[in-house]
């Protein structure tokens, strides 16, 4: 299968680990993510302001190159792309003044009226492969590690473009550890956020929300929290040491990107995961916790 | 002289508006050839009158079109009811940094230049730009990191500063890229180590017989071994070599 693949600019930079990973899960998976040969920031977070359509240029632009490829999905990897270029397709197709206003802006471009869908890995592996065909492909199970899936806000917000059909409850994060043979954690902080960009104006504030999803899910037994999403992957993982003395009693724990945790399980060498880029604590989880590779 | 060539050849002409101002001037000519048809005496902004050196930026608008449209002023040739103005330079501020005490890493750009992350694609750099370069897509290239696509994607930049004037980021596009050159040329393309090689052995004394030679030779012997010197031909392809006793190959 190959599949219309949007990379998003932290995945070349400070999250090559998210990206890194996937690419070697894909391929283990026998699915081809193209990169689409042009694009552009999705410009990360979506514009609420209702006639600020300047903001949604760039993601629309980034719809019109998957156009243009003549691909009709296009998958993401980062949460926060996810959302932006899902909400911007939304835009593009149930407004037909504002639709008419931006392709009127873009007269460089071909019209464009929200044709492509917008997977992200994690409805793709759902949607296209399936749960028990994943399943069936993993050589290293985790069994009984106990995950954190942490949804945090993007992938589930807003309701239209949650990746999952119930997006209070949402379980698709929790199929997926199920399908790699981990046991998920289920904490009732895990579509609480993480404290987003408040990390850069209100570290504080950012750090207290952090604890607080990390407290959640260390109660409920987690060894280990898996994200999708660069920032939060930053505000709880990277920024961990400052985050501990915000939540009393708080102990180390590990966290690594949804992408990793699946080339893990299906075999993919550690060298090929980023762990470099992940918290020591990870690196630690990884050689202690999970078992080598199963020979088929 | 015979009567013919006395004659004034029919010349026809067209009028242009230069800042507001109609003149009529010879069709065929370029903007700035026109310009000085005109009247207008170029002392700066014209540069080298070649294409190549971004000085002569022209910014103008054709009857009926909403467009912008812009040329280098030495290289595009007049149209009939053309509005234009000269757009020789552009303030856009240049960081200062120093690339010999530099990585060549993506984080130094977002140091020297954070405006970066204002870029909201709307093209209109790319649009404007006389030398056809991708603007925005370099400006993408280099959110992402990617400095050497950077650089290549660039290359073609004269500097004139159009991307900047149409920016609704702010960006001093031009600056950046040219960063992004500097930074990919001095520390990401491979080092050619045969002309390291090369250094050390001249600076071992590999010319210095031969050079302390010809310093004590007279002129016109000087000019007999110039004439002389062995030289690709103009036209060579891959298959031309240095001849054996070539100094250079010693």
């Amino acid at each position: 299968m190959k599949i219309a693949y949007y990379p998003g600019c932290t995945l070349k930079t400070r999250a090559k680990n998210l990206e890194d990973a996937a690419l070697a899960a894909l391929r283990v998976l026998g699915i081809a993510a193209v990169e689409l040969p042009r694009w552009n920031c999705c410009g990360a977070v979506y514009s609420l302001t209702d006639d600020d359509l300047i903001h949604q240029v760039a993601p629309v632009r980034d719809l019109i190159r998957v156009k243009e490829q003549g691909a009709e999905t296009v998958m993401t990897l980062c949460s926060m792309c996810y959302n932006t270029l899902a909400r911007a397709n939304r835009l593009m197709r149930e407004d037909e003044e504002k639709r008419h206003t931006l392709n009127t802006f873009m007269d460089e471009e071909p019209d464009y009226h929200g044709e492509v869908e917008v997977h992200h890995l994690l409805t793709l592996l759902r949607d296209r492969i399936g749960w028990k065909t994943l399943a069936a492909k993993v050589r290293r199970p985790l069994t009984g590690l106990k995950v954190a899936p942490y949804y945090g806000c993007t992938l589930v917000r807003p309701r239209p473009v949650s990746i999952d059909p119930r997006p209070d409850q949402p379980t698709i994060l929790d199929d997926f550890l199920r399908a790699l043979g981990a046991e998920p954690v289920d904490y009732p902080a895990r579509i609480e956020c993480c404290g987003a960009y408040n990390i850069l104006s209100e570290p504080d504030a950012a750090h207290r929300a952090s604890a607080n999803v990390l407290a959640s899910a260390e109660r409920h037994g987690a060894e280990l929290v898996i994200t999708s999403c660069p920032l939060c992957e930053y505000n709880l993982g990277t920024c961990q040491n400052q985050v501990l003395p915000h939540g009393e009693g708080l102990r180390p724990l590990p966290t690594l990107y949804f992408s990793q945790l699946l080339a893990l399980a299906l075999g993919v060498g550690n060298e090929e995961l980023g762990l470099e880029l992940s918290p020591a604590s990870s690196l630690k989880l990884v050689a202690e916790r999970i078992s080598p590779i199963h020979q088929a | 002289m015979n009567e013919s060539t006395l004659k004034t050849p029919m010349i026809k002409m067209i009028p242009i508006f230069i800042m507001g101002q109609k003149y009529e001037v010879p069709a065929e000519l370029t903007i700035m050839k026109a310009m000085e048809y005109a009247g207008y005496k170029f002392i700066r902004g014209c540069g080298c009158r070649g294409g190549i050196c971004g000085a002569c930026s022209t910014v103008y608008r054709k009857p009926g079109d909403y467009k912008i449209h812009t040329g280098l002023a030495c290289q595009t040739v007049i149209e009939p009811e053309m509005y234009l103005t000269q757009l020789p330079f552009y303030p856009a501020l240049k960081a200062t940094y120093d690339v010999s005490t530099m990585q060549g890493i993506a984080t130094e750009i977002f140091e020297a230049y954070p405006e970066l992350f204002r870029c909201v694609a709307c093209n209109a750099c790319t649009k404007v730009c006389p030398m056809d370069v991708k603007v925005m897509d370099y400006i993408a290239y280099l959110k992402r990191g990617d400095i050497e696509a950077a650089a290549r994607a660039s290359f073609d930049c004269i500097q004139c500063g159009l991307c900047a004037s149409r920016c609704m980021g702010e960006l001093p596009q031009y600056h950046i890229a040219q960063m992004a050159r500097r930074l990919w040329g001095a520390k990401l393309t491979p080092r050619a180590q045969h002309l390291a090689e090369m250094v050390l052995k001249i600076e071992q004394g590999l010319f210095g017989e031969l050079i302390a030679k010809l310093e004590t030779t007279d002129t016109a012997e000087l000019k007999k071994l110039y004439n002389a010197r062995e030289m690709e031909p103009a036209m060579s392809r891959n298959e031309w070599k240095p001849s054996k006793d070539n100094v250079g190959l010693r």
